[in-house]
Formats: C-alpha cells, structure tokens, sequence
C-alpha cells in the first residue's frame, strides 16, 4: 500500500542526545519491515518520528512521495500498536475499536461493519463488552490490533508489541501477526529488541546503534553475511566466534595457530592487517578423529540446546565455540579438533569493523 | 525425625505468634476505643432528652433537632458552609486540574522548583501570619463579608497542594493514551474530553473531597472575612451554642455536632464507593 522514504533524518533531542544520525531508508510497499538494535539505539525514537510523535530536527520522510515529515500524526493515515497497547482502561473493547472511527466521523454502519470485520478477524468478538482489565494480555494484544486494523492505514507503526507477553504466548502471537500481516498487505514497521523476533517476523529488517543503520537486508543475509563487527555481535542466539587475528601470507594467525581466509578476499588483506576471524558457531564442526581439523583444543564448557550441543573449546588460550549433534557429543575435558566449514567464515577489519569481502 | 523437629519449630512460632497476636489485639482495641467513643458519644449524645459527657443508652427524644431548628442562623450556617465548600472544591478543580495536567505533560525549565515554592505557599496563604494582609486586600477589594471573598481565600489556600497532588496523578497515566488517540486524529480538545478527563476523574474526585473538607472544617478565614452571623459558617456558629459565661450548652452543641459531621461523612462514603480512594493507573490490567 504504502512505500516509506526516509531521507538524512536527524534528531537531537533537547541536552544534545543524538538519538537519529543521518538516518536514510527506503521501506517498500507490503513489507514487513523490522527495526532491531539495543536499547538507546533511536529505533523507537524512528517509529515516532514517522507516527509523528516527535518532529525530526533536520530531514524529510516521505509516505508515497508525499512529504509528511512536518504533518500532524492524525494526517498520515498510519495506526500505531503501543508497546502497553494504551487500550482506554474507562471504555469497553468496542468503545475502543470504535473510538478512532468516531474520531474520523464514520458513519454508524460503516463503524459497526468494521468493528465486526476487525473483531471477527481477529476472534474477539465475544470480548466486546469487556473493560481492558478484564481481559489477558494476549487479548488485549488483540484487541489494540483490531483498532488498529478498523482504521484501514496505510501503514502500521508496532512499537514492541510483544514484549509484554509470557514467553509461549509470545510465539503464538508472532505467528499470527506474520499470517495477519501477509493477509492484509499493509506495509509494517516493527521496532523490537528482540532478535529472534525480527529474524521470525521481517521480510527485510536494519540493525541500528547509536542513531544509525548498521545494516539492512533479509534476515537471512543478517544471519550468514553480518557486514560489520557490531551486526556479528549483535545477531545470532548463540554468540558468533569473533577472534582477533593478524594476516601472515594470506592466512589468519590467532595465538600459534594460523586458519584459512576465504580464496575471495586474500588480495585484499595485507600481511600485517589486524582483523577479526569470524564464524558462527553452527559452522564449526568439532571431531574427534584425528587430522580432521584446523585446530585442535580441550572441551571447557558443554551446553544442551535441545537438539545439539554448544561446545566450548579451549585452544591454546583462545575460546572458540562450535556445535556438535546431539548423540555424537564430545565428552568434557577431552582432546578434540575443530574445522570451520568452508565458505563460512567472515573476517572483519579490525579497525573500521567492516567486512572485508 | 525431622518431622519432630519441624512440628516443633512450628508449636515454637504459633507460641509466639499467639503472644504477638494477642498484643496487637489489645494494642487495635486500645486504639479503636480511644477513637470510638467520641463518635459514639457524637452519634447517642443528640437523641437524649438529658445530654452529659457520659455515654449511656440515650432516652430517646428528637426535641434537641427541633430546638436547632428553631434557631434562625443554624440551619443558615450548614447552607452557608456547603456553599463555601462546594465553591472551594469545584474552583480549586477547574483551575488546578488544567494546571497539573500542563505540569505534568509540558517540561520546562525550573518546573520542579516552582512546584516545591507552590507548596511551600500553600501552608503560608492560609496560615494565620498572612491573616492581616489577607484582611487588608479583600478589604481594599470590596470582598469582606461576601461568600467569594471567602471561596477565593480558600482556594488560593488550596491550590499549590492541590495541583501537587494532581500532578502527581496525572504523572502515573501513561502518555501513550494520549499519543493513540493523537494518531488515530483526534484533537488536542477532543483528548482532553474523551480521554484524559475520565482518566483522571478517580483523582478529581478526591482532591474535591479533600478540598470540601478542608473547607468545611476552616475556622480562621470566615472568623476574619465574615461579620454577617447571615453568612457564617457553620465551623463558626459553634459558638452560637455557647452561654454568654462561655460553658457549653451541651445538648445543642452535640446535636449541631452531629449535622455538622453527616454531610462530610456521607460524601467520603460516597466517593469511597464509587471510586475507592485508590488511584488506578492501570494500562496493562
């Protein structure tokens, strides 16, 4: 429905936080789009600068080539789930679905058809009397997203909505925002914290630190190719080996011990270069056969994450950590070599942080 | 074993649990009593024929409710104290509720300085040492001996705590309310109306009982502002009841007491029931 430009935005709150930095970005029509960083990363101060909530210090944002930047939030046709859902705690479910119908000056049948059809589709409808403390925090989840929906915007702001949900509701939940959101075809911006939420949920997402874009692209890119040291850190459940290394004729020294670079990138790299070696651990591949890998280290740490094992493995002082199956399991403190599958690993200037590819 | 150390470990907490129990016990009664039996006086005392400072089984008779109907000024003076109390009240809301709702949503510079000078005012306008200059400005404004010379005394007294309180109720309802409703169009008006002031009205409610109250039980200010016994209040027609040799009459006075409590009590149990004297906040549920 709706394509979001974002030109140069900057905001400076007053005290001389920078919240947003030059911030550029393009959100396409229908995409579900996420916004991930670490708390004070300016994510939530974007969504509101686009809800209009706070007005950006310098930049334009543009909603299909109209510049809203500087028009009132009731005028950008845009609804907005609040992370506390800010249901109306005197009005019942109805009243509150039907509230900014109201405002907009529906007619009655109008009003009543799309609470009914926001109602039913998202099987509230026995819910309307109801006060909002009345009901669970899944329901009121709900029900913040059928006003939402009753309003038929353009563009959907979520500002957490997850986060105030038990863990299993929280899965049950993000599943059925993503069919919603398929169904509706409405362009959505999600802010989370939450990276599994993001990875789950978005067709496109941008990591951000320190009011700007760290990176943008599928998830699947931020999984396999992070393009900077901050990303590698920041995206994964488990945590990305990340281990300073120096170049020694085309191969990464760390400790005693020299690993492979990718063929790609060797006339790159100098002799000399300090850079990061990084691999994920779902890449490392632990054995204990004998010639097998790179490396070779002691077992320190074992954890059971259900279907394999996180190893920690000490090689000369350097932590790496690898995964192994679960049945075929290292035994602790034993002997064992480790390889990082070919074409997996990533290495980072050491300086400027970057991907080197 | 263990089973015998742990009845006995219980035994050894219900021993001292029933001693604390039966200290707290008297300690309540104590305290119960030496608040009860005023009231119990208050509520006996006017529906017996012969009134003395004792409590006993009233020989019941309404002649004392009947004799303060007859005196001109009594009933007057009740009328005269609801009209000060409800104009304290609604003035006290419509003027500190909008200033509080801005205290607490606009951030300025000094904004908590000048909320603490507020305060500290408060306890000086009403006070006895600002009497004089009080006197001496409604007199040059033409406000002696009027009822809103009165109500304006007492809601300037009343303000600064006031908007103190309110301000810090409105600082518990979240701003995300109003920002749903800015979204979804609505007028700044329109919030205030459709979603700000239901929100807040727990909060109103009792600063305007609380106000009434105070207003109701001030002595000082009508005392000084007031010299028409048409216009006193009843706070001050209390000494109606008294003989000229200043000992009370003690049937009068109980029974005035009485009319003089009701209302304030009625009205706290009203909006005890109605909104629980409890501030709910309450976003999540």
């Amino acid at each position: 429905m709706s394509i979001v430009k974002i030109d140069k935005i900057t905001k400076v709150f007053p005290g001389g936080v920078r919240a947003l930095d030059e911030l550029s970005l393009t959100i396409n029509d229908g995409e579900f789009f996420a916004l991930l960083g670490p708390s004070g990363c300016g994510k939530t101060t974007l969504l509101r600068t686009l809800g209009g909530l706070e007005s950006p210090t310098s930049g334009v944002i543009e909603i299909d080539g109209k510049d809203v930047t500087w028009l009132k939030p009731g005028a950008r046709n845009i609804a907005m789930v609040f992370q506390d859902y800010a249901l109306y705690p005197h009005m019942n479910v109805l009243e509150n679905i039907s509230y900014p119908l109201r405002v907009r000056k529906f007619s009655k049948e109008e009003i009543n058809r799309r609470v009914s059809q926001a109602t039913k589709a998202l099987s509230i409808e026995n819910l309307l009397e109801r006060k909002p403390s009345q009901i669970s925090g899944g329901q009121q989840q709900r029900v913040a997203v059928a006003r939402a929906m009753a309003c038929t915007p353009n563009l959907y702001l979520f500002d957490e909505p997850l986060s105030n949900l038990d863990a299993r509701l929280r899965l049950e939940a993000r599943t059925f925002l993503k069919q919603l959101q398929r169904e509706l075809g409405v362009t959505t911006i999600l802010v989370t914290h939450d990276q599994s939420e993001a990875l789950a949920l978005a067709d496109r997402m941008a990591v951000m630190d320190k009011g700007r874009i760290m990176q943008v692209g599928s998830p699947a890119e931020f999984f396999h190719k992070p393009a900077n040291y901050f990303v590698a850190s920041f995206i994964g459940s488990t945590p990305m080996n990340l281990i300073d290394g120096v170049i020694e004729s085309d191969k990464v020294l760390i400790g005693k011990r020299t690993f492979n670079i990718p063929g790609k990138i060797k006339n790159k790299v100098s002799d000399g270069q300090k850079v990061v070696y990084g691999v994920r651990p779902e890449y490392v591949r632990v054995s204990k056969e004998d010639g097998h890998g790179s490396a070779s280290g002691k077992v320190k740490v074992m954890e059971n994450l259900g279907t394999h094992y996180l190893v920690t493995i000490d090689c000369d002082g350097t932590n790496f950590r690898g995964t192994a199956a679960d049945g075929s399991e290292p035994e602790l403190n034993s002997q064992i070599n480790l390889r990082a599958e070919e074409g997996r690993v990533l290495i980072y200037d050491k300086q400027s942080g970057d991907l080197i590819e | 074993m263990s089973t015998n150390i742990f009845s006995r470990k219980r035994q050894i907490i219900e021993e001292r649990s029933l001693s604390e129990r039966s200290f707290s016990f008297i300690f309540i009664l104590l305290v119960v009593l030496f608040f009860g039996v005023p009231l119990l006086w208050l509520v006996l005392a006017p529906f017996d024929a012969i009134t003395t400072y004792s409590i006993k089984w009233p020989d019941w008779t309404l002649s004392n409710f009947s004799k303060i109907n007859e005196n001109p000024y009594a009933l007057r003076s009740l009328v005269n104290s609801a009209v000060f109390s409800a104009g304290t009240g609604f003035l006290v809301i419509l003027v500190g509720a909008p200033a509080s709702y801005v205290l607490s949503r606009v951030k300025f510079a000094g904004r908590d300085v000048f909320l603490y000078v507020l305060l500290l005012f408060s306890s000086i306008v009403t006070g006895t040492a600002a009497m004089v200059p009080l006197f001496l400005l409604a007199l040059k404004l033409n406000l002696l001996d009027t009822h809103h010379g009165v109500i304006l005394v007492l809601t300037g007294g009343l303000i600064p705590a006031s908007i103190f309180i309110l301000k810090d109720f409105t600082d518990s309802i979240p701003k995300s309310y109003e920002e749903s409703a800015q979204i979804f169009g609505a007028s700044s008006w329109r919030i205030l109306r459709d979603i700000v002031t239901p929100i807040i009205r727990p909060g109103l409610a009792v600063i305007f009982v609380w106000t009434f109250v105070q207003a109701w039980g001030n002595f000082l200010t009508p005392l000084i502002m007031i010299r028409d016994v048409n216009k006193s209040p009843a706070a001050n027609m209390m000494y109606a009841f008294y003989t000229e040799g200043g000992t009370a009459i003690l049937p009068l006075v109980a029974t005035f007491s009485l009319l003089y409590t009701a209302p304030v009590l009625l009205m706290y149990l009203y909006v005890n029931k109605k909104y629980g004297f409890r501030f709910h906040g309450g976003i999540k549920g």
